[in-house]
């Protein structure tokens, strides 16, 4: 059979090459867009003594880590007084301490670690303090409060309570009101603390009952795949709460696919496209409780007021707190504007 | 018909000395208790189902939810059946079809259509799979490595693409692809398509001599050499078909789920093995029935499905998962030493 392998070579050559060079122009994903903006800073903003923030984080492999180095690069660069030393983000516990020690070895003024895992970086933010550095530990907590000088993270717990006294409140003059969730990465134990929090709230509700359960994977397949089952197997529920916009997508998209609009959703995390669809309101989906990216420069700012020993403007202290808990608001087609330029993709 | 058949059984014929007539006939028996005992399963499963959930399970949409959902992975498997009886392995599936599905969803090849996101998903697969085979058959890597190598730089050219955002899809033809309205009397396409994949794939493998020669290849491939089989280009083939068979999958999740992320297709590597290996296909190669593999794959999805409807967690699930794969193998090694 291998009478004409040049011709062949030759055919599928040309093709390969023409395919080839047509594809690595579809690589692109420039829409024009600019970081997420951030107003307010937490400290004051006069020009005061020159500080070298070490950051470290994450590999950031999805939309919200994402935003989470975007917010602590856009926040540094705002500053004249603010050099930002940025590590290539890890998820593996070894490089990011080989990553630590190497920014302390620089000797920054401040670090700021967003650990991949909290736990297993304690020692080294216990070495940084150690060697004189003020850490801010971001989100992710250390295991000791001796390896951080200020803790900032979002509120898990919260988030449930949220969302639960946010559908509790629309349904609380419906009789056996029906809710479902739509958890994400069982393993975590945040998913526990927002499941926690959720329960919790809808305890005020005695007409409601949570009657079903399902954990995806923060991922849009998985959304998209346990939604669809949940839909089968609830054929009349009204409220649902998705802990995450980023499976919310695939659940949206299983909902449409269902054909399914006789309840009310809400979202978590705060993520561009809820956003979008919350202000349009012509789907189910009509509010997300926050779990704010813009910590990452909050964090900035209090490592910088850290390296110029300043306390937060607006409060009495002249230090800054030990740690610091974020409200997990929630946002729906009242207040969506305020929070449009803080979505992330 | 005849005429291209005769030549490679012939060559395996005469190196293996298990395939005279009466041995045949057992395997063929074989795999014959083999497929009903799978069936048995599903059907047990298909009787669960219907009893803790009468309502919710034996229903139509039901049915179309469950096809639907074994579509993606089903594709995946039948791939992954040809690479395994050739005793290949490919570990780079899932992070192909993350990569396949993020490059076909970018802004750049969106603007291109329908026709630009399908291309793009097939020929990113086939292009994969072509450097996994060439690093296999010609580069001699054992390919538990070098899918293995593909596998990383997969998944890191896909975070790379995406930035780790989540890329919806705008174009409207592909959406549609997903709703009810494009349900072709009452089949979903996704599910269409995956039952073609599955028929050629079945044809292929046991009515073409590509098959033949991909047992052969498997079974031994120093014979299959002698025999005058070019093994090199065979393998070369068998990694491109699994490279497409990931394409096309991308193509039907990015249909399904609306986008495409860099976390697609997270451990399909896994579950096509697993699906393959308790469907029948060995693991050493020389054998490989995709008939099984579609049966592994829709007694995965089926469990799922029954887990999720009676609202139990996924521990539990994780749990039965493994539980499955370890009876169905010891079930098939009693059958094989039995009979």
């Amino acid at each position: 059979m291998p009478q004409f392998p040049s011709r062949r070579g030759l055919l599928f050559g040309t093709a390969a090459v023409s395919a080839g060079t047509l594809l690595v122009g579809c690589t692109s994903n420039d829409t024009g867009d600019k970081a997420a903006a951030d107003k307010q800073p937490a400290a004051d903003d006069k020009p005061g003594k020159e500080v070298t923030i070490g950051f470290a984080g994450p590999q950031a492999d999805h939309g919200w880590l994402n935003a989470i180095n975007d917010n602590a690069k856009s926040r540094a660069e705002r500053y004249e007084d603010v050099t930002l030393e940025i590590t290539e983000g890890s998820n593996d516990t070894a490089q990011q301490i080989g990553q630590i020690e190497t920014l302390i070895n620089k000797k920054v003024d401040v670090l700021v670690v967003l650990p991949a895992d909290g736990k297993a970086l304690t020692q080294v933010g216990l070495k940084a303090m150690r060697a004189g550095i003020p850490v801010v530990n971001l989100d992710r907590i250390f295991n000791s409060p001796q390896a951080y000088r200020c803790w900032i993270g979002g509120d898990n717990y919260g988030m449930g309570l949220n969302a639960g006294h946010y559908i509790g409140e629309k349904l609380k003059d419906k009789s056996d009101a029906r809710v479902i969730e739509l958890a994400g990465l069982d393993n975590l134990e945040l998913t526990k603390q927002r499941t926690q929090g959720f329960d919790d709230a809808l305890k005020n509700y005695p007409n409601i009952k949570k009657v079903a359960r399902q954990a995806a994977e923060f991922t849009v397949e998985s959304g998209q795949a346990k939604m669809a089952q949940l839909l089968q197997a609830q054929s009349k529920f009204d409220a649902l709460w998705n802990h995450d916009d980023d499976q919310g997508v695939g659940a949206l998209r299983a909902i449409e696919q269902a054909g399914r609009d006789d309840f009310l959703m809400v979202g978590g995390a705060g993520a561009l496209s809820a956003f979008q669809a919350i202000e349009k309101d012509d789907g189910v989906l009509k509010a997300t409780v926050l779990y704010p990216p813009t910590m990452a420069a909050s964090a900035i700012d209090l490592a910088r007021a850290l390296g110029q020993s300043k306390g937060i403007g607006g409060l009495a202290e002249f230090e800054i707190p030990s740690s610091l808990t974020l409200y997990s608001a929630v946002v729906d087609k009242d207040n969506v504007d305020q929070y449009m330029s803080t979505g992330f993709k | 018909m005849t005429q291209p058949v005769s030549p490679p059984r012939d060559g395996t014929d005469k190196v293996t000395p298990v395939a005279e007539p009466p041995a045949w006939r057992t395997v063929l028996f074989r795999a014959d208790v083999r497929t009903l005992s799978l069936l048995g399963v599903l059907a047990a499963l298909i009787v669960i189902g219907g009893l803790t959930k009468p309502d919710e399970f034996l229903d139509t949409r039901n049915l179309q939810l469950v096809l639907t959902q074994a579509s993606v992975i089903g594709v995946v498997t039948v791939g992954m059946t040809f690479v395994i009886t050739s005793g290949g392995i490919d570990l780079s599936v899932g992070a192909i079809v993350a990569l396949a599905s993020v490059w076909a969803t970018t802004v750049a090849t969106q603007e291109y259509g329908f026709a630009g996101i399908l291309f793009t998903a097939v020929i990113v697969g086939v292009g994969c799979g072509m450097v996994n085979g060439l690093l296999i058959a010609y580069g001699g890597m054992v390919p538990f490595i070098a899918t293995l190598a593909m596998l990383a730089s997969a998944r890191g050219l896909a975070l790379q693409i995406t930035d780790g955002r989540t890329q919806i899809v705008e174009v409207q033809g592909v959406l549609d692809l997903g709703e009810r309205d494009a349900y072709v009397l009452g089949i979903p396409p996704l599910v269409l398509v995956f039952a073609v994949v599955t028929v050629i794939g079945w044809l292929v493998l046991n009515r073409t001599t590509f098959g033949r020669r991909t047992v052969a290849v498997g079974g031994n491939a120093e014979a299959a050499r002698l025999a005058g089989i070019d093994v090199r280009r065979q393998r070369l083939y068998l990694y491109l078909l699994s490279g497409l068979c990931c394409g096309i999958a991308a193509f039907l999740l990015i249909v399904l789920a609306g986008s495409g992320q860099n976390t697609n297709g997270n451990l399909y590597e896994l579950d096509a093995i697993a699906a393959a290996i308790i469907g029948g296909t060995l693991l050493t190669g020389g054998r490989g029935t995709i008939t099984g593999s579609v049966l592994g794959v829709l007694i995965f999805t089926t469990i799922t499905n029954i887990f999720a409807l009676n609202n139990l967690q996924s521990d539990v699930q994780q749990i039965a998962k493994g539980a499955i794969i370890v009876a169905a193998v010891l079930v098939q090694r009693r059958t094989a030493s039995t009979t």
